[in-house]
């Protein structure tokens, strides 16, 4: 992979990642149709589902590269958590502008005392320190901590997943779909820890006294 | 993938939305006029009196008054506004609750085409002394239809206005002569998977059914309902015959109805199967009764674009006038 064929790559994703929110706009703008009876709800709805589409891309890269070997794959992984944070920072800004109008109250009982609202907000409030320290300089300057840090993506993509599952009225096939494709990528991510800490325990054994 | 299904009704047919919204100074000219008799395409003339009820007989022939054109002609006009803009016909079919053709919004209006709204019956049966099964068209034969504008009230915080067309439940369900243990009614959804491919998800317990008690069915807002916009019923919203109960969640205001029971005790119900704490036997909206999950202070009104507010939500949907009365002495917080 040269740098050049990377950089068109990173180009792209970045132009995939704009589409839903173009689709939205354009329509918001009677462009390719509209918005349906209920248009709130569909920015809301799009905006929510492809946050977290691209949090699980984003999480799927690790195993992906793990599996196959494109190491270069890492290198997208930043962007996508990006976009997937700015869909849900879209998610969560549709819902108190343009749903609830910014009455403050109502969005603090929300807050405070709906379930599924509280822990989808938990969601966006535990990415911003991630967003914050996604540059290089900061990732050098944390380290180990760095990594420990994002592994917070894991917690925000399962409390992703329950706001999904307790906002839905009683079709739970959708976000059950979610949680089974977390459960996945992280059970992936605890069986690789566990053989590579298997490893080096064999390693250590190893080594004359 | 969607397929795209020319619809049943010509363009040219359908009352375009500006003369619809006057309907009632050009059906109050021409009936001054004397240009139209004041009957129904569908049903007899006003003030007809009502025929006896014959059951069917196995293999009778089905009368021939399904209005096939889908008009249902002259309606009896109704004196009361909503103060809110109607609904526009394309937002009332395209976003609906119709779980036996899919639970997303759009499912029904694409998938619903399958149903087959002619011919059709209804089973009456249970604490009544007329009972059987009937024809659609011997059941709606001497009642006169209305045009009934309705706010529409969804356990899901959206809303609408629709023009409904129908007749009050009461004047029918009287005829089956309920017995004095009558004390509630029951009502069953058509449940066939060759029609209704969602029937074969186990989303809610099939067929759908609902429940009102005796006095709610017995009440003149109570619709039973055959159209919208002055045509037939699309499959989407329930077609050919549904239930409408203004004051309360649109889940109650049952679809596609094949079977009526009268009942000593109060009947099952799907969504209070499927989750009794979240949707209550009686339902009536109430701003001061919060889903559990949600709040039901407010409500989104459909089509009302993406800048739109929520409006507040009233009390029994604004019927209060009409049917608080029904409630009297019933602690509304508890009987939700």
């Amino acid at each position: 992979m040269t740098r050049r064929s990377l950089a068109l790559i990173k180009a792209l994703v970045i132009v995939a990642c704009v589409i839903p929110f173009a689709w939205v706009a354009a329509r918001a703008f009677g462009f390719a149709g509209d918005l349906g009876a209920n248009p709130v709800q569909m920015v809301l709805h799009t905006f929510g589902k492809t946050g977290l589409n691209l949090l699980i891309l984003t999480l799927a890269i690790t195993p992906i590269r793990k599996q196959t070997g494109l190491n270069w794959l890492v290198a997208l992984r930043r962007t996508l958590g990006l976009a997937a944070f700015a869909y849900i920072l879209l998610h969560a800004i549709t819902y108190a502008v343009l749903d609830q109008g910014l009455a403050w109250r109502s969005l603090l009982v929300d807050v405070a005392m709906r379930p599924y609202i509280t822990v989808g907000f938990l969601a966006l409030v535990l990415m911003v320190p991630l967003a914050v320290t996604s540059t290089n300089a900061m990732q050098r300057r944390l380290r180990r901590r760095w990594v420990q840090l994002h592994r917070l993506v894991y917690l925000i993509g399962i409390l992703g997943a329950v706001h999904f599952l307790w906002l839905v009225k009683i079709d739970v096939t959708e976000p059950l779909l979610y949680m089974a494709v977390l459960a996945l990528l992280l059970g992936y991510r605890v069986i690789d820890w566990q053989r590579r800490n298997r490893k080096r325990r064999l390693r250590a054994a190893r080594k004359p006294t | 993938m969607l397929i795209k299904r020319p619809s049943d009704i010509k363009p040219s047919e359908i009352t375009p939305e500006s003369v619809f919204h006057r309907r009632r100074e050009v059906l109050k000219a021409a009936l001054a006029a004397g240009l139209l008799p004041a009957a129904n395409a569908w049903g007899q003339a006003i003030g007809g009196g009502l025929p006896g009820l014959m059951p069917l007989a196995d293999g009778a022939p089905r009368q021939r008054a399904f209005p096939e054109d889908g008009n249902l002609g002259e309606l009896q006009p109704w004196e009361h506004d909503v103060e809110r803009e109607t609904t526009s016909f394309e937002d009332i079919t395209t976003y609906n609750n119709y779980y036996e053709f899919g639970t997303g919004k759009t499912d029904p209006a694409k998938n619903s085409h399958t149903l087959r709204p002619h011919p059709w019956s209804v089973t009456v049966e249970g604490e009544a002394d007329v009972t059987g099964t009937f024809a659609l068209e011997d059941l709606m034969k001497g009642h006169t239809l209305e045009d009934r504008l309705y706010r529409f009230r969804c356990v899901e915080a959206w809303s609408m206005v629709v023009p409904w067309v129908g007749f009050p439940l009461g004047d029918l369900l009287k005829r089956f002569e309920p017995t004095s243990r009558a004390n509630y009614v029951q009502f069953f959804t058509l449940n066939d998977s060759e029609q209704m491919p969602g029937v074969r998800y186990p989303v809610l317990r099939w067929p759908y059914r609902e429940g009102l008690t005796i006095a709610e069915a017995m009440h003149p807002l109570t619709l039973l309902t055959v159209g919208l916009y002055g045509q037939l019923l699309p499959n989407q919203n329930g077609a050919p015959l549904r239930l409408i109960v203004p004051w309360k969640y649109g889940f109650k205001s049952i679809k596609s109805i094949v079977r009526i029971r009268f009942m000593e005790r109060q009947p099952e119900t799907s969504w209070n199967m499927a989750n009794a704490r979240e949707y209550g036997f009686y339902s009536n909206v109430n701003p001061d009764k919060d889903h559990p999950r949600w709040s039901q202070a407010t409500e989104r009104v459909l089509g009302a674009g993406l800048f739109s507010s929520r409006i507040p939500t009233r009390l029994f949907n604004g019927y209060a006038d009409q049917v608080a009365g029904l409630y009297t002495g019933l602690d509304l917080m508890r009987n939700y």
